[in-house]
Order: structure tokens, then C-alpha cells, then sequence
């Protein structure tokens, strides 16, 4: 173990000491010939490799898009899975280009540890996860519980906050791995397990008996999930940015994977400047006129991602929700791409 | 010039030099000094990139951030800690997790090390097998493996706190073990004085026996005096001023049992995992010193009429002391270590609460890996110091 340490500190110090980690990331990404792409571990709906190792996902979709409009294909990604507690190690040393997995945006994450969110994913909030046998309704009921949870999230903060806002008692098991927290509620060392609510549902699939667990209605934060690049490099900020807002303009504007080629081919102002058939705000950003095209070809606008990989397509089965539109009753939104 | 013999260098910089590759005179000189100019120039540059990189990443650095409230609580704490304390707190509530199991650790693999490596020395053809197997099932499995089967697989299949076993006050359950806690009484002051009374004068006892022996050649058997007085003196006094303690008794409410001092499976699991597995490369290593010890030694001493027991304590293992303690304590070193596999099951030690969460809390990686680094490094020097001086103890009472 001291032997990773010591690793891990090198290779930060050696990140951290080596200059070609700051600037100029698009550039670097070409010459690599592949996008780095931190994602997590493993959590179904938003970045799981399968056994042959693909990953889906819709934080995985994010890195395609962005190898899509880099490269015009979709697969030129390494995937490096990362724990909570080591994703922003790997952002700040350079070992990834961006992270996209399920990270919460929160002031001091966005200021102190040099990097930038650059949008919403998914709008999120935490829950807890009880088995149904313990007959709890409400998480107010749950004094003195002992609670696992996965070290360096948000999670484990909000938990503190809400047992103490509350006057409640509690045990709190983090563990840095997803696996043991999950297995450690399971083997009943735990009375509940916690997390953002869409990863409850996730992790319950995983469990040997779903059906035996619910999930209580308290929400107990707001949990903005999006991708992070590091400070310092702001045409790859707005790349990233403009990756997702193009998937939420596309859905908005009615383009989707199915319809995209024809879509190209409209004579609607608002289309054309999108598949820069007028003006070239693509290579504005950096990229090719055909960014936009490219994107919604590789991986679908983002309500088709969203459905296939957490909603109604998928196993999850989560309804849209907050991560609806702004003008179907949710709160996704995105600047015009003009 | 004709001088007297020449004298041998001062021992420090004989080693420096023999380090260096022993060139003597200026030349050397010169070299030692190129090389050191070098090594401060590449730690400079390490030092003035990182922080020019951490600045144009706006990435906050220094340690200012050990001021700050923390945010998170912890299963278990030898300090009052709540979510409130400072990061600095946090630090010191891992280290001295860290320093319990590290402790408790090396206690029980250093008596289960021996007592296997006995076993294996042992004529009894059983036991020395069972012995034998130990060793060689332990050391072949990896520990974080180990680790994870005691915690998950034998601590995790107890049953839940409501069915928990129930033994004198104490319930064992898959949330650890509680026992009734000691609340002090008014009789404690007495007791231990009581105690202490008992010790000195057992320690009188053993001096005067002894000389008794040295002296006369009488031998006396003294222990089950020094017992009756230990557990005697202290009951009296108890009789007299009333119990010591009172007993808080552990009570089930809600989900888990509130009152009494409580154990935690984690503490357990590490504690198991860590003791069994160094205990059998302690084993290993008290073995072969044992085997160094010369053949004679043990057939002198019984041909002197020392029971087996005897020769083994008086004479074998202290020399054989001075072949095991450096390897030993390269084993209480390593297992000081591997305690940071704690992270995966959820035990929050030092690297796991403060390397762990307080770093990507913060974001601080360098500065909190050079602590924790610093402390595990620091820990290593101790353990070494301690066991150099007993070795130095060990040497001068052999006369060496
Ligand atoms: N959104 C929270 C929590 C994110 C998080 O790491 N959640 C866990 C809960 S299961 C997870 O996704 N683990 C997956 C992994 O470690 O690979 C944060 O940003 O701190």
C-alpha cells in the first residue's frame, strides 16, 4: 500500500511538475489519437463497461459526443475508471482530459481544485436505499442507523448535514470502493445505503433481491451532475460545454439520430447554422463545421441518450423529471447555438 | 613528512564516503559536491514547477486548509470528533486509529507468531503439521483477500443487532461487539492504590528470590503469591470502599444498541487479517532463529536439568533474540503499512479519513500525501528506534 501511495504521489508530483498537462488539451488529445475520459468504476445507466469492455452510459455518451466531433469517431476513447475519492487527482495530473462521472457541481469543487464544470448531465439529489423488512417510511424515522456510504462524495457531507439538521444519531461506514459499500449494506452491516437517488437505482439492480429494497422519498440535496476539465485551457471549456448543449439544442430543435441526415439538409436558419451548412461556428470552437452533425450521428440528441441509458429505454426506468426540457416542464435548457 | 599511524576517519564520513563510492582526497570531494549541487537542483525544479503549475491551475495549495471544518464523520474516533472539527483534528483522529490497530496489531502477530513457530519446532509430528500448514496457507493468499473474507464473509455472516448473541452483558452482532462499559466509582482511587501496593510488592519479592537464588542456589516459585496478591489486595480494598466501577450495560434501541463501548467489525476484521497474515512470517523468522541458536545450547542446558519450557525461555530464545529482531521488526514495519488496506472496508484510519476523504474534499494532494507520507514515515523510524534499543538491551545483558 505504501507502494501506491508513493505512486500516486509521484505521479502527481510529476503531473503537477510537467508543463504539457495545462494548455492546449485539444491539441494534445489529436496527437494522442485518443480522448482520455475518466468515468466511474462501474454504475449502470451512466458509465458501465460490459464484459467484453464497451461502455455505455450517458456520462459515457458525453466523451463520445466529444471524440465524435474531435475525431468522427466515436471510439477513439481510453476510459480510465476512477473511485470518488481519486477522480480529481487523475483531472488535476493530467491523466484525463475531462471527467464525466457523476460529479456534483459545488462551489468549492469548482474553485479549489483548479478545474471547471462546464454543465448539467443529469440534475440529481440524494436518497436513501432501506431493505423493506426494516418497515421504515420516512428518513426521519432513521435515528441511530447505521449508514454505509462511498468516501470523497458529496454524499458523505450532505449525510453529516442532514443527521445533525435533524437532531438524529448515526453510524456512517465509508468505504472507497463502490463494490464493498454496496456488499457491506447487503451482508446487513448497514441499515441504509446512500447516494444520489439515480445511483440507488442503479446499485439496486445489483443487489441479489431489488425487490426486497426501497428507496425512501426524502431528497435530501441538490445534486447538479456534470463533466469537469481543468483550469487554464478555455477553448477546451467551451468545447466540452458546447459537446453537451449541442445534444440538449438538438433534441429541442427536433434532431435526432434517426433523422439527422435529412435534418442536414433543412433550409430552417437555426438548422443550418447548427450543421454549419451557413457560417462556421463549428470551427469557431475548434472543430469542423460538421461538429454538431457528428455528434447526434455518433450518439443521438440528448433525450435519445437519456432514455436509452437511464430512462424509459433501460433498465432504470427513471422518469425524466427535473432533466426534462424547459419548455416540457423540466429544467434542462441550453444556450442558442448561433 | 613522517606523521603517526594515520587515523581512521570519523565513522560518519567514512560511511558518506563508501556511500559515494569511496574516492578519497579532492577529487572526491569535488564529486560529493556535484552531486549534491545536482540533487538540490532537480528538487528545486520539481518544487518551482509544481508550484507555478498549481498557480496557473489556480489549484489552492498550502496547508491553510487544515483550519477548515472537515464535514464528515467517522464509525470511530479515540477523540471526541464531530463533523464540525477542523481537517488538522481529522489528521489526528486517523493517526491514532492508524497507531491502535498498528499497535494491537503487532501485539497479537508477535504472540501468534511465536507460538506457530513453536508449533513447527515442536516434536509432536500434529502439531508441528497444523503449524507448518498455517504458515504456508497464510503466506500464499494475498492479504487484501484475507482482509475482505474475514470482514465480508465471517463478521458479515453474524446476525443483525435484534438477534444478536448475547454473553454476559455483551452482544455480538454484524455491528461488532458491545460490552458494558466501566463508569468510575468512588472506590476507584482505592483499588488502585490497592494495585499498585500489590505490584511493588511483588517486584520486591521477585529481587529478594532472586538474590535467593543467585546467592543460595534455593529456588522458590513465587507467581501464585504474586497472583493472590495482584487479585487479594485490590478485592479487599474493594470490599472495603466499595466497587471501583459500575457497569453501563448495553441496550438495544432502534436500529442498534446505545451505551456501553462498542468494538467495530472493522476493527476486528483488520485486526484479524493483519495479525494472522505478519504472524506467519513472524513465524517463519522466529524459527529460523531459534535454529540458529547451536544444537548444544538445548542439549547442554537439559543435561543441566532444565525442563525443555525452561531452556527454551533462559537460554535458546534469547540468543536467538538477536537473529529475529531485525527481520521482526521489518514485519512490524510492514504491518504498520498494510493497516492502510483499512480504506477498503471501511475502518477510518489515517489514509483512508484523511488521505482519502480529506483529500478529495480539498484537493490538496501534495500537501496531504506529504503528511501522511511524513507520519507513516515517521512511525517507521519509531517502531525501528524502539526495537534497536532492545536490541542494544538484549546485546548488553548476553554480554556482547
Ligand atoms: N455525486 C456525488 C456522488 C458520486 C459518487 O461517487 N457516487 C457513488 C455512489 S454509488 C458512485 O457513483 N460510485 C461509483 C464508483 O465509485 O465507481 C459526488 O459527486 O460526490
Amino acid at each position: 500500500m505504501k507502494r501506491v501511495s508513493l505512486f500516486f504521489t509521484l505521479a502527481v508530483a510529476a503531473g503537477f511538475a510537467s508543463q504539457a498537462a495545462t494548455a492546449e488539451t485539444l491539441k494534445t488529445v489529436k496527437d494522442r489519437g485518443q480522448l482520455s475520459c475518466g468515468v466511474s468504476t462501474g454504475l449502470p445507466g451512466f458509465s458501465n463497461p460490459d464484459d467484453k469492455g464497451n461502455w455505455t452510459g450517458l456520462d459515457v455518451d458525453i466523451c463520445r459526443a466529444l471524440a465524435a466531433a474531435i475525431f468522427n469517431d466515436p471510439s477513439k476513447i481510453k476510459f480510465v475508471p476512477l473511485s470518488a475519492k481519486d477522480r480529481f487527482t487523475a483531472l488535476q495530473s493530467g491523466e484525463i482530459d475531462v471527467l464525466s462521472r457523476n460529479t456534483t457541481w459545488t462551489l468549492s469543487r469548482d474553485t479549489s481544485l483548479g478545474a471547471n464544470f462546464t454543465g448539467v448531465t443529469y440534475y440529481d439529489g440524494q436518497g436513501f436505499l432501506v431493505k423493506k423488512s426494516l418497515k421504515v417510511n420516512s428518513a426521519l424515522e432513521l435515528n441511530s442507523a447505521s449508514v454505509c456510504v462511498q468516501t470523497g462524495t458529496t454524499t458523505e457531507q450532505n449525510l453529516a448535514d442532514y443527521f445533525k439538521g435533524n437532531n438524529m444519531k448515526y453510524e456512517v461506514i465509508a468505504f472507497a470502493g463502490q463494490d464493498e459499500t454496496v456488499k457491506a449494506y447487503e451482508s446487513g452491516r448497514c441499515d441504509v445505503f446512500t447516494s444520489d437517488v439515480s445511483q440507488l437505482y442503479a446499485e439496486r439492480l445489483k443487489l441479489a433481491n431489488p425487490a426486497d429494497h426501497v428507496v425512501l422519498p426524502e431528497v435530501i440535496s441538490k445534486e447538479p451532475l456534470g463533466p469537469m476539465v481543468r483550469h487554464g485551457d478555455d477553448q477546451w471549456f467551451d468545447i466540452v460545454k458546447w459537446v453537451l448543449f449541442a445534444m440538449v439544442d438538438a433534441e429541442e430543435m427536433g434532431v435526432t439520430q434517426a433523422n439527422v441526415d435529412e435534418m442536414a439538409k433543412s433550409d430552417k436558419p437555426d438548422l443550418k447554422r447548427a450543421f454549419g451548412t451557413d457560417g462556421n461556428l463549428g470551427e469557431q470552437l475548434g472543430l469542423t463545421k460538421d461538429w454538431f452533425y457528428r455528434i447526434i450521428k455518433a450518439v443521438g440528441n440528448y433525450g435519445e441518450s437519456f432514455d436509452r441509458n437511464v430512462g424509459t429505454g433501460s433498465k432504470l426506468q427513471i422518469a425524466r423529471g427535473l432533466n426534462q426540457l424547459w419548455n416540457k416542464g423540466g429544467i434542462q435548457y441550453a444556450p442558442p447555438i448561433r | 613528512m613522517t606523521t603517526g599511524p594515520r587515523k581512521p576517519p570519523p565513522q560518519f564520513v567514512f560511511r558518506l564516503k563508501r556511500a559515494l563510492g569511496g574516492r578519497s582526497g579532492w577529487s572526491g570531494l569535488a564529486l560529493q559536491v556535484l552531486f549534491a549541487a545536482v540533487l538540490i537542483w532537480i528538487a528545486y525544479e520539481i518544487v518551482a514547477n509544481a508550484r507555478a503549475n498549481l498557480e496557473t491551475q489556480r489549484i489552492i495549495s498550502g496547508f491553510g486548509f487544515l483550519r477548515n471544518n472537515a464535514g464528515f464523520d467517522v464509525s470511530q474516533s479515540l477523540v471526541p470528533y464531530t463533523g464540525s472539527d477542523s481537517y488538522a483534528w481529522v489528521f489526528l483522529v486517523g493517526l491514532l486509529n492508524t497507531i491502535l490497530v498498528s499497535v494491537i496489531g503487532i501485539f497479537f502477530a508477535t504472540v501468534i507468531g511465536f507460538i506457530v513457530a513453536l508449533g513447527r519446532l515442536s516434536p509432536n509430528w500434529l502439531v508441528s503439521r497444523i503449524a507448518g500448514g498455517y504458515v504456508e496457507l497464510i503466506r500464499n493468499l494475498p492479504l487484501l483477500f484475507q482482509l475482505l473474507f474475514w470482514y465480508l464473509a465471517v463478521l458479515g455472516a453474524l446476525p443483525g443487532p435484534r438477534q444478536s448473541i448475547a454473553v454476559f452483558g455483551s452482544y455480538l452482532s454484524n455491528r461488532g461487539l458491545v460490552i458494558p462499559r466501566l463508569i468510575p466509582e468512588a472506590g476507584l482511587a482505592p483499588v488502585v492504590v490497592a494495585l499498585v501496593a500489590a505490584i511493588v510488592v511483588a517486584f520486591g519479592l521477585r529481587y529478594f528470590t532472586r538474590r535467593l537464588l543467585f546467592e543460595k542456589g534455593r529456588a522458590i516459585t513465587i507467581w501464585p503469591y504474586v497472583i493472590g496478591l495482584l487479585i487479594g489486595l485490590p478485592l479487599i480494598a474493594a470490599l472495603m470502599f466499595g466497587a471501583p466501577f459500575s457497569l453501563e450495560v448495553p441496550v438495544l434501541k432502534g436500529f442498534n444498541f446505545s451505551g456501553g463501548t462498542r468494538v467495530i467489525p472493522e476493527l476486528v476484521a483488520l485486526l484479524v487479517a493483519l495479525s494472522t497474515y505478519t504472524a506467519a512470517f513472524i513465524a517463519e523468522i522466529v524459527r529460523a532463529g531459534i535454529l540458529s541458536v547451536h544444537r548444544g545450547q538445548m542439549e547442554a542446558g537439559l543435561s543441566l536439568g532444565l525442563s525443555r519450557g525452561s531452556v527454551l525461555r533462559l537460554i535458546v530464545v534469547p540468543q536467538a533474540l538477536r537473529v529475529i529482531l531485525p527481520p521482526l521488526t521489518n514485519q512490524y514495519l510492514n504491518l504498520t503499512k498494510n493497516s492502510s488496506l483499512a480504506v477498503s472496508i471501511g475502518y477510518p484510519d489515517l489514509f483512508s479519513v484523511f488521505a482519502g476523504t480529506a483529500l478529495s474534499q480539498t484537493g490538496q494532494a501534495i500537501e496531504i500525501l506529504a503528511m501522511t507520507m511524513g507520519v507513516y514515515l515517521l512511525l517507521s523510524l519509531v517502531t525501528s528506534a524502539v526495537m534497536s534499543f532492545y536490541g542494544w538491551r538484549l546485546g548488553r545483558s548476553l554480554g556482547a
